[in-house]
């Protein structure tokens, strides 16, 4: 709460920039430098950031996330298949659409605190999931997925709403007679967002949200939320109404969920239901703690960790494993594959389970708290006992 | 007769079967220090309770300054002046001694909700100056960058009542300040409470402690068994002979 | 009238396994005061039980004909269980009876399953916040389904029920209403099996000596281990009784739907909308709720409703839970006091 600290916070924006920016050279030795995965990394970095800014501030444990990404997913790949293929106008209504999602499922459930509120909002995910599936199949496509397609021909008659899901209009572009070429790619002002474009737009993306974060953690709005988390009943009695505070930290998280949603689209522009899937909204909780809720930079740190070990896990299969524990006697080695082989490929998940319930045991406070735990062992050790600074509550 | 400020009015709460108060008459004046005491499972809590909206009276009503309470919420009661300082002390664990005090100062300046999420606190210089200073006069300054689990539990109860006080709130509803506190620490806080009394805040205070009610209190209630059966100066409690009979007779003055 | 009645009797053995897990969850709910997000595992576990129970009498011996040749010229091989070779007639009637006599095998199995999981991790967590137990449960339940998943792989397994119940009864004509009201015997089954088993626990806590000091912990917890009785051993074995019904539930279940590893989260969600509507720690109201929620999602998926309100079917619990949550708090039959601050 000094100025030294503001200071602090700006010298960890532009170390944070300077990692993300310079993300595809430094992560290229570790095998991670290339643009689908650290598109992902940015992605996911922004939806734990969001996540954080309810559950790490507040403790109000969402299970129902995903759906906010889901629905900003759905609404920008709608931007890119009715209006243009730039992307700033279908991330600007995505993240408004999740956002006006959020209030209304925020002014709901959180009426409710704790398990409950897990609970409800749960039970509106699954609800969303279950109704793109089914009932809103003419907006999302069902299991097929809502997907950017080829131009509607021009002599579609009046019957042409019914066709949307397969044949596209792309009025802004068609009025600035842009010439399609087969299935077109999303851009900014003509640049292509795939590839290390792609990754760069979402990295300036991920730097804005960070810097918001840390605005707001440091701010009035999020001392509010810090006691809302410590204790809520005395907040009431200190004469703050709690419940607009956490709307609209539910909101801002919504809307973060929804710009992620969003990214996923201009990288790739497909949607499907099972991005609402509650199992998603669990992954995202797993990077927040992975990482430390709470704290500013752990959510990035958890979704890159989680992220890159899926990458690696994921690709793993049976006869890299052979080659790997090749120098065993034959037997060995067979029981060694199988063992190992549970927990890659497809078993990536089986890992991921156990992950989350280690660090839940071990490690509550995330990657982070160990990080400071090791430090505290350092400066102790080092007998340089300097008094805790107080900004270490929001760190 | 001086203002009322608070007037408790005909107000019943029962739990189940039990009559926790039973037509409880209260009328506290401005500026005064008024006292509760009685027994314990008097209902003092209870009352107090009811007063700030956390429970809500079977009947009767609950009257600040021309504002019927009953029915309103905490954080609206908070806003019209009232604070209360719990019996346990209820500080904001994970928060700063300074953070926990700028929280109702900013309640008090800013009302129930102001959606500030861009400004850093640090740019609120003016109150944290006031925090400061107020922080200084309980004794607390050199913690104020510590986090507030760290601190004594004696340490805790000053600090929820710096947080009671940032707020200058027109009514203060005390429930036992000084309850588990040493000697020398309820001394403090006694000498503390004088000074405010200076400064013509109103006051309800619970209290178990003879010495502390005695010390402070301009009038005293004897409450017991949900009913009210004396109320006076501390002189014309002291001579009243049913509170000798109900209360103070089990005990020494 | 007769689809009111048939989506009445859909509803029973739905709201039969509905009310079994939500069992399980209030009673570790309520006396634990655990909120188990791997109870649903819990329930595909059994299910596997069975599956498992019938893949192992299904082990088939090949013997080769004598005599008989088949079209190639090769001998004939007969194929017959194992233990249709070992016990005779006797042998072919367990295989037929798999499903309802897995459940002697999955009783100990879920015990021991529930007794390993309270002792080894749910204890540890009693005193960790709520998002805790939420966190470190959901982990488990994802590397259960993992584990099943890797064994026996991700497409539904069908079971059938015993050839004597496999066909269709004929309720119309029992109650009078004519010859086109039939329903599958198993689902009477399912649901009768799930009626016994609630009166049983029910019975079970209200005329035991334990069961007593089970209500009594759920009612106040702090009080019943002041008074100096072995809470913890309670608690190993009310988790255990939680994982038991979850399990017979779950077997019994796999006639009706053939499980795969995701089953057990499928019926989760649900069933904790189920113990919110019916009332966080009420036995009665889970149940009750159970029942209520799997009858109105069977009505909900009539054409008649859903060509009014599209898609209803897929909605209605969580927007009854939604409704009934923001009306009354403490759902249909909750307690004050719990959950709260």
């Amino acid at each position: 709460m000094n100025g030294n600290s503001a200071r602090g916070d700006w010298l960890l924006l532009i170390i944070f920039a300077a990692v993300v920016l310079t993300a595809p050279f430094t992560l290229s030795y570790i095998g991670a430098g290339y643009p689908d995965l650290l598109q992902k990394f940015a992605i996911f970095g922004i939806f734990a950031i969001g996540f954080n800014i309810l559950f790490g501030l507040t403790g109000y444990l969402s299970f129902g996330h995903a759906a906010f990404l889901g629905v900003g997913s759905y609404a920008s790949v709608w931007m890119f298949k009715l209006f243009t293929m730039n992307v700033i106008p279908a991330v600007l209504f995505s993240v408004t659409i999740a956002g006006i999602f959020a209030l209304m499922i925020g002014f709901v459930s959180l009426r409710r605190s704790g398990i409950y509120f897990s609970i409800i909002t749960l039970a509106f995910a699954q609800m969303s999931y279950n109704l793109a599936y089914s009932v809103l199949s003419p907006i999302t496509n069902g299991e097929t997925g809502l997907q950017v397609r080829h131009l509607a021909p021009t002599d579609r008659g009046p019957d042409y709403v019914l066709k949307l899901v397969d044949e596209d209009l792309r009025w802004i572009d068609q009025a600035f007679g842009v010439v399609e070429d087969g299935i077109p790619i999303t851009n900014l002002f003509g640049i292509k967002m795939s590839g290390f474009e792609g990754f760069y737009f979402c990295a300036v993306l991920l730097i804005i949200g960070f810097f918001i974060s840390i605005r707001i953690s440091r701010s009035n709005f999020g001392m509010m939320l810090r006691a809302i988390k410590s204790n809520q009943n005395r907040l009431n009695y200190t004469g703050i109404n709690t419940r607009p505070y956490l709307l609209a930290a539910f909101v801002i998280s919504g809307m973060y969920a929804g710009l992620a949603g969003s990214l996923l689209a201009v990288t790739d522009p497909l949607a499907g239901a099972e991005r609402m899937q509650w199992t998603a909204s669990g992954e995202v909780v797993l990077m927040t703690i992975t990482g430390g809720a709470g704290t500013l930079i752990g959510p990035v740190l958890g979704a890159t960790i989680i992220k890159y070990f899926e990458n690696i896990f994921s690709a793993i299969n049976e006869g890299i494993l052979q080659n790997l524990f090749s120098f065993m006697p034959e037997g060995l080695m067979d029981i060694f594959v199988a063992v190992v082989g549970m927990f890659v490929g497809k078993g990536w998940h089986l890992t991921l389970g156990l992950l989350f319930m280690v660090i839940v045991i071990f490690l509550p406070g995330g990657l982070m708290e160990g990080v400071r735990r090791i430090g505290n062992l350092f400066r102790r050790s080092s007998k340089s006992a300097a008094p805790q600074p107080s900004s270490q509550a929001a760190e | 007769m001086e203002n009322v400020v608070l007037h408790v009015n005909d107000v019943v709460k029962t739990f189940g079967g039990l009559h926790a108060l039973s037509d409880i008459d209260l009328a506290v004046r401005e500026g005064e220090t008024h006292a509760i005491i009685g027994p314990n499972g008097a209902g003092k809590s209870t009352l107090l309770n009811v007063c700030i909206g956390r429970l809500e009276p079977d009947s009767g009503v609950v009257v600040f300054d021309g504002e019927i309470l009953t029915g309103k919420k905490p954080h609206e009661i908070n806003q019209l002046g009232v604070a209360r300082i719990f019996q346990t002390p209820e500080v904001f664990l994970d928060l700063t001694v300074l953070e926990n005090v700028m929280v109702p100062a900013l309640a008090k300046r800013d009302g129930a909700f102001k959606m500030n999420a861009y400004w850093p606190i640090s740019r609120e210089k003016n109150l944290r100056g006031e925090v400061e200073a107020l922080l200084e006069d309980m004794g607390l300054a050199d913690q104020a960058n510590q986090v507030a689990s760290t601190m004594s539990r004696g340490d805790k109860r000053r600090l929820e009542l710096a947080m009671g006080l940032i707020q200058k709130p027109r009514l203060l509803l005390l429930d036992e300040p000084t309850a588990g506190m040493a000697r020398h620490d309820t001394n403090a806080t006694i000498d503390l409470l004088k000074k405010i009394k200076a400064s013509g805040m109103t006051k309800v205070i619970i209290e178990h402690d003879m010495h502390v009610v005695f010390s402070l209190a301009d009038r005293i209630s004897v409450l017991a068994r949900g009913k009210i059966i004396a109320q006076g100066t501390p002189d014309e409690i002291k001579n009243d002979p049913k509170v000798k009979e109900a209360y103070l007779g089990e005990e020494q003055v | 009238m007769d689809a009111i009645l048939l989506q009445i009797l859909n509803g029973l053995d739905k709201g039969g396994a509905y009310a079994l897990i939500a069992l399980g969850l209030t009673l570790a709910f309520g006396t634990l005061g655990v909120v188990n997000f791997a109870h649903g595992a819990l329930f595909m576990l059994g299910a596997f039980c069975a599956v498992t129970f019938n893949k192992l009498l299904s082990l088939e011996q090949v013997i080769l004909d004598p005599i008989k040749k088949t079209a190639w010229g090769t001998p004939l091989e007969i194929r017959s269980p194992y233990i249709e070779a070992w016990l005779g007639d006797f042998g072919a009637l367990l295989v037929d009876y798999s499903v309802p006599v897995s459940i002697l095998v999955t009783i100990p199995i879920m015990l021991l399953v529930g007794v390993i999981m309270e002792r080894g991790l749910i204890r540890h967590f009693y005193n960790r916040p709520h998002a805790d137990q939420i966190l470190v449960t959901f982990g488990l339940a994802i590397v259960l389904q993992e584990i099943i998943k890797h064994y026996f792989g991700a497409n539904p397994i069908p079971q059938t029920a015993p050839s004597i119940v496999s066909g269709s009864a004929n309720v119309g004509l029992w109650l009078g209403l004519g010859e086109n009201l039939v329903y599958p015997w198993w689902r009477l089954v399912y649901f009768a099996f799930s009626a016994v088993v609630i009166f049983g626990v029910f019975a079970f806590l209200k005329f035991t000596t334990f069961g007593m000091v089970v209500r009594a912990g759920m009612f106040d917890r702090q009080t019943v281990g002041l008074l100096g009785i072995n809470i913890q051993k309670k608690f190993t074995i009310v988790f255990g009784l939680a994982a038991v019904v979850a399990g017979v539930a779950g077997a019994m279940y796999t006639p009706i739907l053939p499980p795969d590893y995701h089953i057990g989260m499928d019926f989760l969600v649900l069933s904790f909308v189920v113990v919110v509507v019916g009332g966080m720690g009420s036995l009665g109201g889970a149940v009750t709720a159970g029942f209520l929620l799997g009858m109105l999602q069977s009505f909900s998926s009539m054409n008649e409703i859903k060509s009014i309100f599209p898609g209803i079917d897929q909605i209605i619990i969580y927007l009854v839970a939604v409704v009934i949550l923001l009306t009354m708090p403490r759902g249909l039959m909750g307690r004050k006091g719990v959950m709260e601050d």
